[in-house]
This record gives structure tokens, sequence and C-alpha cells, in this order.
């Protein structure tokens, strides 16, 4: 066990964890944010993704020892409203139907758009390709992406 | 609300947000009235004012306050479906609620508010009727009381957006001013009137889900974010064989671990395995989750394996393709198709093979429990309450009244949360180590120990007569049957599961012959998303495709010549020894009718732009069946590449599903049943050796990803008045078949086995 002190959401909280426990688990388990999901432990899904500086990480393959002084950002500290333009074109579209993956697609799609302002379909594909839906909302992620990327004076 | 964890009181009891339950809301259950015209007043005292609010109860799946907050009790589990704003919006419109001021609160599992089991896609097709009703009986008994307040005939009045309103005197009063006159109140025989079509605000409409804004922020509660004071983490090793338990154990090392609090052998049922018990395993318990996958990784396990440890999934097909070429018992019989194969003038045959399937929710099972003086409650992201109440009171000795069941949303379920048996684990751990406990499945876990899709072999054959007329269909089925999860004996197919698109085989052929085979299970079998209809409507509506071809006819004009004229049919009079179940509603009341298939076959032609020519690689391919009581028909346009790599521009469906209730959600099943289905025929397989599954992960049980996924799905529905239908389900079946047929059109390749390989 070790002592950590990790940002999340621009909030410092000091954790002791074992220091390979993924960022996962320390923010469901120990900081008692429950948004960032489960689905493989293995980077294979995405339903954990949070960010990482403004990067989109897995958090259940990122162990608490790497994070340093860097700045985590979940779903809840995604925006102070719930209206960041991803979760509002997310609204707009009706896109959820279990919303289990939603928050890890959300994530994933937020940090796309923060690098790439105006993604191409392809490029929207391949940015999300790590992110799976069981339910199969894909074409309505894609679509809000798409809508909430739009410049209408284009 | 002051508190944002969905768990702040000691004892458990449930006090949250996510189902947007207020302090003033929680009504002990038994303080409602239930049924028919039995009317409840409830005082519920604040706690932040002291205004006393009165309740206006007339069943069990609504109540009104003074207040004049509209609280809807959504009783069936929500899995993605939408069900949760679904039927409550069916009460809300027929009572005149205001939509944007009812609150949705969810049900515990209880038999008082009638089938829970949410499954069979039955929550509207069972529910819409009983839903108006709720509406329409408060809705009349509001209308009584201001009406009599305002001296007006009742039939005057009328109620909208949560009020009563009197349009000739302009006058409007609030429902919560009525209330508590309004429960004094009975209800003659016959006066509930339902709403006229044309006076629907809400059914028939786009109405977006009601737990929407809690999904993209984060705050929706699924099975694992229950919490509680004082839990502890249980990950478990199970036994990898089906039917196998623990000889010895070490946990030595696995205590070692800092974080791990205690390890317990989870005592399995062995074979049967049933539907709803453990497997055997160890448990180990920690105060998180990484403690405990962690100890688990270092028990030092010793297992009986029991007489499934050779099983080998290859050696089955190889098996059962075999046996299927010889004569089987015979469950359909009309004319005499050995017959028509003599005098035939083409006979096509052929082997269908589609592997096991793992349901793969991305929420892996999980479900807390609390065992303590004499009590359990859970909460858990189940499909059945009931049935979990009823299993929890069984194991535990328990009488059910001690069992509280609570429902969380479910991250995808698919039939795999039906069974209960990740919960009975959490309550036997909270039993043992005197905690409350929360048992966590990992991705290999469900992969490893689902109830499992089984594989199946088919041989179809299709007689063509000197008149290029379709004149026999025989085909041989075998596939591990869901019953012998149960009862290891069982070794056919139930009537059941051939009902699923076998034996309702509804094409006008003068010889049809359907026979089954013995097929030994040696895993747990379940149910997966429109179940048996998965690999039947593969063999039958891709070899159709086929004969359509041979025959020199279009698919499309061969299937509305077969359907023949427009009637009804039934298929009890030809199964041998068994009935048709028709999804268990007795077919005169949902008949088969042959003019609402055709019509949405005419219409997916028209909108697919069926006939039309596409570049050389492209094609489009059809499929049309009826499933949950369902008309669905399918048309897929697809593109391989040079490297042999399937693209999927389009899909088209058109679908009768009765009255359609909440068309976003109907659309959205769609779109979802075919990306779901896209995985089933492109990418996900299960294969067993030595009694082991395989694949460990989404790297190994692969499903789709957005680049490979069909870009654009069209959803055309049917105007109808007919009693409403599934559409959970219903878009799976015909998927498979339309894009195999499609990928033939395209570059010439029959598909045979699943999933589709080629060789790219």
């Amino acid at each position: 066990m070790a002592r950590y002190s990790i940002n999340v959401n621009g909030k410092t909280h000091d954790v002791e964890a074992l220091e390979d426990m993924p960022v996962l688990w320390i923010l469901r388990d120990i900081v008692g944010l429950k948004g960032t999901k489960f689905g493989c432990g293995k980077a294979l899904c995405g339903a954990c993704t949070v960010h990482l500086n403004d990067n989109a990480v897995r958090s259940c393959s990122l162990p608490v020892s790497a994070v340093g002084d860097g700045k985590i950002t979940t779903i809840e500290g995604l925006s102070e409203h719930g209206d960041h333009p991803i979760q509002k074109a997310w609204e707009k579209f009706v896109v959820p139907q279990c919303g289990y993956c939603q928050t890890g697609q959300i994530m994933n799609a937020a940090a796309l758009i923060k690098s790439n302002p105006q993604p191409s379909e392809e490029q929207i594909e391949q940015a999300m390709q790590g992110n799976l839906c069981r339910c199969g909302t894909y074409t309505r992620i894609k679509a809000a992406i798409m809508d909430a990327t739009s410049n209408p004076n284009a | 609300m002051k508190n944002d964890s969905l768990f702040n009181k000691e004892d458990g009891s449930i006090e949250g947000r996510v189902f947007k339950v207020s302090r003033r809301d929680i009504l002990k259950a038994g303080a409602l009235l239930a049924g028919g015209l039995v009317f409840g007043v409830t005082l519920v005292r604040c706690d932040n004012s002291t205004k006393e609010v009165t309740h206006l109860s007339p069943n069990v799946y609504l109540k009104i306050g003074s207040d004049g907050l509209v609280t809807i009790i959504a009783h069936r589990s929500e899995m993605g479906q939408g069900i949760r704003t679904s039927l409550p919006l069916i009460v809300a419109d027929e009572l005149g609620a205001d939509w944007s001021r009812v609150k949705i609160e969810q049900a515990e599992g209880d038999v008082k508010y009638n089938d829970q089991n949410t499954d069979g896609s039955y929550s509207v097709r069972m529910f819409y009727k009983p839903m108006r009703e709720a509406g329409a009986t408060a809705r009349y008994l509001l209308i009584q009381v201001a009406a009599q307040k305002w001296q007006v005939p009742a039939e005057e009045c009328d109620t909208e957006n949560g009020n009563v309103v009197h349009k000739a005197s302009n006058r409007t009063i609030n429902f919560g001013e009525l209330v508590e006159e309004a429960s004094g109140i009975s209800v003659p025989p016959g006066e509930i009137k339902l709403k006229e079509k044309n006076a629907f605000k809400l059914i028939g409409k786009e109405t977006p889900i009601v737990d929407l804004h809690d999904i993209v922020t984060g705050k929706a509660i699924f099975g694992a974010d229950a919490d509680i004071k004082g839990l502890k983490v249980a990950v478990i090793a199970r036994c990898p064989v089906v039917g196998g338990s623990v000889k010895s154990f070490n946990d030595a090392k696995a205590k070692e671990i800092a974080g791990v609090v205690g390890v317990y052998e989870v005592k399995g049922v062995g074979l049967p395995a049933t539907l709803s018990k453990p497997l055997s395993g160890v448990a180990v318990v920690a105060d998180n989750t990484w403690a405990a996958m962690k100890g688990r990784d270092l028990l030092e396990i010793e297992w009986e394996l029991g007489p499934n440890a050779s099983y080998d999934s290859d050696k089955e097909i190889a098996e059962l393709t075999e046996k299927v070429s010889g004569k089987g018992s015979v469950r359909r019989t009309r004319g005499d198709f050995d017959k028509a194969r003599k005098s035939a003038k083409k006979v096509i045959e052929h082997t269908y093979i589609a592997p096991h399937l793992a349901h793969a929710t991305i929420e892996p099972p999980t479900a807390l429990a609390v065992v303590k003086d004499g009590s359990c409650e859970v909460w858990a992201c189940t499909q059945n309450p009931q049935g979990a109440r009823k299993v929890l009171a069984e194991v535990l000795g328990l009488p059910e009244e001690k069992v509280k069941v609570n429902v969380t949303l479910l991250g995808g379920a698919f039939g795999r949360k039906s069974k209960p048996d990740f919960i009975v684990e959490a309550a036997v751990l909270a039993k043992a180590s005197g905690s409350p406990v929360r048992v966590q499945w990992t991705r290999e876990d469900d992969l490893h120990h689902d109830y499992f899709h089984s594989l199946s072999v088919q041989r179809a054959v299709a007689t063509i007569g000197k008149d290029n007329k379709l004149t026999g269909w025989s085909h041989h089925i075998a596939y591990p049957t869901i019953g012998a999860t149960e009862n290891v004996a069982e070794l056919q197919p139930s009537d059941g599961e051939l009902g699923l698109g076998a034996t309702d085989f509804p094409y006008d052929v003068p010889a049809i012959k359907i026979e089954t085979y013995d097929a030994p299970s040696h895993l747990r079998v379940g149910w997966l998303r429109s179940v048996r209809n998965i690999p039947q409507v593969f063999a039958i509506a891709t070899m159709m495709d086929e004969i359509a071809e041979a025959r020199g006819v279009d698919p499309v004009a061969q299937a509305i010549e077969l359907l023949g004229e427009d009637r009804q049919i039934t298929f009890s009079e030809e199964i041998l020894d068994g009935t048709y179940p028709n999804y268990g509603e007795d077919i005169a009341n949902y008949p088969w009718e042959t003019g609402r298939m055709k019509a949405v076959i005419e219409r997916v032609a028209k909108e697919s732009g069926w006939g039309k020519k596409l570049p050389k690689g492209s094609g489009l391919g059809f499929a049309a069946h009826k499933s949950f009581l369902t008309y669905v028909a399918c048309v897929v346009e697809v593109k391989v590449d040079e490297n042999k790599k399937i693209s999927i521009p389009n899909v088209y469906y058109a679908v009768d599903c009765g009255v359609a209730v909440n068309v976003d959600r109907i659309k959205s099943q769609f779109e979802g049943g075919a990306q779901f289905t896209a995985s089933l025929a492109l990418k996900s397989a299960i294969t067993f050796k030595d009694g082991r599954v395989e694949q460990n992960n989404f790297d190994g049980y692969q499903i789709i990803r957005m680049p490979e996924s069909p870009k654009n799905i069209h959803v055309h529905i049917i105007e109808s008045d007919s009693k409403p239908t599934g559409v959970g389900e219903p878009p799976v079946p015909p998927f498979t078949p339309a894009l195999c047929n499609a990928i033939y059109a395209a570059v010439g390749k029959r598909i045979y086995t699943l999933p589709i390989d080629l060789g790219a």
C-alpha cells in the first residue's frame, strides 16, 4: 500500500491504495465517483474512459502510480451542469439505450473534439472504435458528434 | 436532495435520486392499496415542511399527490428498451398528466405488480391495456370531483397537463386539489372510458427516455453503482467446467493481499446447473474490487471437473452434422415430403452451422446483498425481480416477505439477467461474511460462465417440382436445449424453441416435414435476444433466397407468392404431439396474418429501392420474419471490397408492431437490433475445449465496433390500430439472412456457417 495525492475534477484526493490499482477502482471504490464504468478490465471496451490531461485514457488499465500530478477528469467533472456540447448533442439525439457505455463514449467523444474540433466521419469512426456499445447506438453517436461539431457558418 | 449517494441510511433503505424518489414520496409498499376499484389515501409527512401530502392511489402503478405531483411506478426492468418511459407515458396520456412533472419510481419485486419478468418482448404487449386503464380510472375519479365542485356534467370536463378543465366555463383545477375527495369515490362497472386515438398526446409520438439526463451526466445508477456503508466486494473463481466442484483450495496467498478480508467457498448445485443457482467456486471478499481481483488470482484451487471436462464444441458440431443427415423425431408434418422429393425437378440441400453465443452485456453481472436479522435485501440489475426474490427466499430459508429485491438500471441484459445466479452469490456471501457484499463479475467471468445461446446444426432440403413451384420443405434441427439446464435428460428442442421460427414456417408449400435430433448439453444454455429465431431463421431465409434463384424468381415476389392470399394461419394441427405456442398468446387473439406480413414486405421493397442496380461488389439482400407477434421485413445493402472486407452502408426495416407507443424507442430498438445482430453475423463465437470456454475478453469474443458497423438504418413503422406487440427482439432474426443474401448478390458466395467468413 502507498499514499497518493490525485487530482480528480479539479479536487485533490489523498488515497491509500496498492500501487497497481487501476484509476477506475480508485474512482469507483475509494473516491466514490460511479459515473466511470467497468466493462472489460483490459482496455478493450472503453466503458471506463476518463481524461488524463485532456486525453482520453482507459482508466481500467492505468495504474494509480502512473498518474503523478496529472489531472483526471471524469464524467462528473466534464461540465458543471451536464451541458458540454457533446452531452447536449447526446440528449438531442436521444443516443443512449441502456446507457452503461455512454459515459465512456461521451468522454471519448469530448476528448476527440477537443483535439480535432471538426472531425470527418471517418475520423469519428476511427476515434470511437475503442468504445463498444452492445445496444448498438453507433449511428446516433456518430450523428450526435457530427451535430456537435458542425459549424453553422461553414 | 442534499446527499448525492444512493444510500445514505445505515439500514440500507433506498433513498436516492436515480429513480427520482424524494423523501416525502417514500411510501412503504404496504401502504399502497392494490387492485381493481379499491382506492387508498396515504398520509405521508414531508421531511422538509409540516404540510401533509395525501395520495390518490387508484392502483399499484399510480399515485397522485395533493401537491399535484404524479408518480408512476415502473414495474418492468429497464435494460435499454426504454420501458421506464414507454409504460409510464401510457398511464400519463390516459390520465392527462403533465409529462414534464411526472416522477418515475422503480418498483421492487412484488407479485402485486403483476408480471415483472422483463423478457420475451412482453412489456408493452402485456401492459398496454392495464396502463391505459390505470390512467383512465384516475382521470374518471378526478373529473367526478371537479364536475361536482363546478356543478357541471362530468362529460363536459376533460383533463390536460395535470388539470381538470371545463372548457365551456374556462375553468381549470389542478389534480392535487381533487385528490382527497377523489379517494372517496368508487367507480361503477363499465364507467371507465379509454381515450380515442386522436386524443393521444404521448402515445404514437416520440418521447425521450426519462433517464436521459442522468445517463449523460453519469448519475444513473446501474447494478455496480449501488452502495452501502460497510460494503465489501466479492470476486469469485468458478469451476471452469459446468457441473464441476471445488475439491480443495489454498487461500494463504490470497489473504496476504492488503484489503482482502475473507475467502469463502460457494457451493454450487452441480448438475443440472439450473437457471437460477450459482456455479461452484471460491470467493474472495475484500474492501475494494481490485484487492478482490488480485486475491482471486492467487487462489490455488483443485477442481473436481465432473462429466463435462472433455466437452469440445467443434467435435459436437461434427457429431450433430452427422446426426441431422439421418432420421429424426418428426415435429411438424404436412403432405408427403418424401413423395415431393421423388418427383422433384430439383432438390436443394444444405447444412447450416451457428456457434454458441454469449450475451456480453457491457455491464457484467453484479449484485449487492445485505443479509441480517432474518431478512435479505438486494440491489441488482435483474430482469426478473420476483424470480430472484423466490430463489433468494428458498436458498436463504426465509419467507418471501423477508426478502426485498430492488431493481437498478440494467447495463444491457438480452436474457442474461433473467437468471438470478449472481444475486444468489451475493446473498450467500453476505450471509457467510456478515457484511453487505456486492459480487462483481469480470468480463472473463461473464464469457466463461454465461447462460449461453447454444450452437446449432440444421439441414434444410427444398424440392422444386416440374411446374417450377416449391413443392417441399424439410428442416432438420439439432441443438442443446434450454430445458437441459434444468434437466440434463432433455435432449431435444422444446415446442417453445421450435415455435421460434421453425414450426411456424409460414409458407404455402404442399409438403412440410420438420425433424429434430438428440443433442446432449454440456453447458448452461440460456436465451439470447430472439433466442432460436436466430439460427432457425438464418437457415430458412437464406435457403428461401437460394430457392428463388433456382426457380428464377425474385425473392421478394416469391415471399409474397408463398404467403398466399390474405388469411390467418394456424400451425398446431400439423405439429405432432404438441402445439404452436404463439409467444404465449392464444392464436385467436393474436392471429398469424399473411396480409400484414405481405404489407411489411411490400413496404421494405419500396423503401429500399429493391431491384435497383448496384455497382459490382455491392448487393441487396432480403428476409422477412414474424417473431414475438411483430411482422418485420428487412433489406440489407452490403459492399464487399477487393480485400473481401464487408461494409453495410444501409439497412432497411419495415415493421408492423400494432399500435406504436413510443416511436423513437421502436426506431432505436431496430437500429440497435441491426447492430447487435451484425455482431452475431460477422464477429461472435464461443468455443469450448476440454469443457472450458476458449474466449476470455473482447479480443477473443468480438462484437462490432463503429468503423465496421451498419452506417444507416432506416426504420419504417406501419400505421396500425392492432394490439401492440414487442419490438425488443423482432429486429434480430431477419437481419442475418438478409445480410447473407446481400453478400450473395454482391459477390456470389452463399453463407452456410456463422459467423460469416469471406477470408478477409
